[in-house]
């Protein structure tokens, strides 16, 4: 079922909970982690949840990034009703994707659906790190195939944004092979010459950035964002020495070759703007 | 007048003598317009004179430089929309090669070039334009991706060399320049290389294979520096002027032997002299390269490469062949 559910006035009343102890007092007012500054919520809203003093950027939901990237009006959402099964019987899960549901108004860690940046048309996938830290179960992995798969159809480019802790534990290896998945559809739509455009989010992590993440014809950052394989706390108990300040940052993946860019979020939709018109150019020899 | 070269002496001197008789004749009574428009034809002939008869060591220096337009001087005014893309994917980020996407008259183009410093701070971030194999590895990157979405490749080649380093080594500084040679002599897309500086060795040849290839007049590519040649030839590097006369290393040299299509021309004493007038010849050939080029299939395109480097080499072959 395909639904707009494009909202455009979005209330501070669902900041991920994650950031919920930065906020004094909540919902109003919220404090910069990273440079301390108290500002009026509405104010970082306003900048697209970017600190106005550091350039800090807050974790942006799906939704508001959508409304943010998109042209006014032009979403069209895909699956919003999928929803997760207990494969493994697992303790507690469908409770805890309840809980997340209600706090989110999300169905599911990925928004995916068609739309326009700046009149070019694309598929997108947005994940949310709110809902199950984003983790990748077997929603997320089929969401993600299927909007990869309406871009192979429909021949036009595949962006996605991530931001996840990785493969979703509760699910198992199903979890797992959802990177296979979203792999093998990625590169049946590259094969036909389908443009992929990877932005990498805070956090991606683990077999998010082990798989879809990472396989764009242009993989960008956004200044700050978490990303890495293996976490900090394994490899340093397993290597015996501390990492870098600045370990498994946008910044360091940009100096280790990784990313083709770290973009800061007023300069995203710009750069995605310029890329998705020189891909559509034909453009005559006509001299 | 800055970084001027010492065969340019005389040529700077009589400008400066005809700049100060122009001073003296706005203070003083006297008219010297005689004497001023003698001392201008002299100047134009001497000019002519030198320029015209640039030995390949001269054109050495023009080629080294330090106010010698860069690639990146090149893309801004060639191109618009340039977006650069960083990263070999594998292990870092080689400024010493840029590249990225933009527009040539509105066709949508990879571009990617050797990129030097400006001064000594950019220069130990850029290695000299030296590059080091993930240099080379982002250079094939961007031209894979150049090739999945059918775009023109166009290179600028200008580097001593591929850096001569212990890490390079390590890293396979050999399987990067092969694997592009391989690489390239595959993309179904036109491939244009103009060499605008130095064109040192597998290094510049790693973003050489080219269906067009292009020298600008006052650049050298070569098997060797001058100078690695004198020390290894004649065991004197001090030797390097000897050296480039006896290589063949100039444009005019390389056209001759057939490696290159085309000289483009320079402005009078060196493309650091006018970088927008230079530019646009530059321009030009890319204007008529492209409309030849974008005529041909992939396929004929992958042929036309191939049998260019083919034909090239100095052979004598006295074995009759068979004829069936
Ligand atoms: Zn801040």
């Amino acid at each position: 079922m395909i639904k707009n559910i494009f909202s455009k006035k979005k209330k501070y009343a669902s900041i991920p909970s994650g950031h919920a102890k930065y906020d004094v007092p909540e919902g109003i007012m919220t404090k910069c982690p990273k440079c301390k500054k108290i500002m009026y919520s509405k104010e970082i809203e306003k900048n697209l949840k970017v600190c106005n003093n550091c350039g800090y950027h807050f974790q942006m939901g799906a939704r508001e990034r959508i409304a943010s990237l998109l042209d006014h009006g032009s979403f069209l959402e895909y699956d919003s009703d999928m929803r997760s099964e207990n494969p493994l019987n697992f303790e507690g899960y469908l409770e805890k994707l309840e809980k997340d549901k209600e706090k989110t108004k999300l169905n599911e860690a990925v928004v995916t659906g068609e739309g326009t940046i700046g009149g070019f048309p694309v598929v997108i996938a947005v994940m949310d790190a709110s809902f199950r830290m984003g983790s990748m179960g077997s929603v997320v992995g089929e969401k993600i195939t299927r909007a990869i798969e309406k871009a192979k159809k429909k021949n036009i480019p595949f962006i996605i944004f991530t931001a996840s802790g990785g493969a979703r534990m509760q699910e198992g290896v199903l979890s797992l092979m959802q990177m296979a998945k979203t792999s093998a559809a990625l590169k049946l739509f590259s094969d036909e010459g389908g443009l992929i455009i990877s932005v990498m989010t805070h956090p991606t992590t683990g077999g998010v950035s082990a798989s879809f993440a990472s396989l764009g014809d242009y993989n960008f950052a956004e200044p700050g964002a978490l990303i890495g394989f293996a976490g900090r706390r394994i490899i340093e108990q397993t290597i015996r020495e501390e990492l870098p300040e600045d370990f498994q940052t946008a910044e360091f993946l940009l100096k280790h070759g990784q990313l083709d860019s770290v973009l800061h979020r007023h300069q995203l939709r710009d750069t995605l703007i310029n890329l998705l018109d020189i891909h559509q150019a034909k453009g005559d020899v006509d001299w | 007048m800055v970084g001027e070269l010492e065969f340019e002496k005389p040529i700077i001197e009589l400008k400066k003598k005809i700049h100060e008789l122009k001073e003296f004749t706005k203070t003083a009574d006297v008219d010297l317009s005689a004497e001023i428009e003698k001392l201008e034809t002299r100047l134009k002939n001497l000019e002519k004179e030198i320029y015209d008869h640039l030995s390949p060591w001269n054109r050495v220096q023009i080629a080294r430089h330090p106010n010698r337009p860069t690639t990146l001087d090149y893309i801004e005014l060639l191109f618009e929309n340039f977006f650069e893309c960083h990263g070999d994917r594998y292990f870092g980020d080689d400024e010493a090669i840029v590249g990225g996407v933009a527009k040539f008259h509105g066709i949508p183009v990879t571009v990617i070039g050797q990129q030097r410093g400006k001064d000594t701070k950019d220069n130990i971030r850029r290695n000299f334009g030296m590059p080091h194999p993930e240099g080379y590895r982002k250079a094939l990157r961007l031209m894979k991706q150049a090739n999945k979405f059918n775009r023109p490749i166009i290179t600028f080649i200008d580097t001593k060399g591929a850096y001569p380093g212990k890490a390079a080594e390590e890293r396979g500084q050999s399987e990067a320049i092969a694997r592009n040679l391989f690489e390239m002599a595959g993309f179904s897309v036109p491939i244009i290389c103009i060499v605008i500086g130095e064109g040192g060795s597998g290094g510049a040849l790693a973003l050489g294979v080219g269906n067009h290839i292009y020298m600008l007049e006052n650049s050298t590519y070569s098997v060797i520096s001058p100078e690695g040649a004198a020390a290894l030839l004649w065991k004197d590097a001090g030797l390097a002027k000897k050296a480039a006369e006896t290589m063949k290393i100039t444009a005019q040299d390389l056209k001759e032997l057939g490696v290159i299509d085309d000289i483009i021309p320079e402005v009078k004493g060196g493309a650091h002299r006018d970088v927008q007038l230079q530019a646009k010849h530059i321009e030009q050939a890319l204007k008529r390269s492209l409309k030849e080029l974008t005529n041909m299939s992939g396929e004929e395109l992958i042929r036309h490469r191939y049998e260019k480097f083919n034909s090239i080499g100095a052979v004598i072959d006295e074995q009759v062949t068979n004829t069936q």
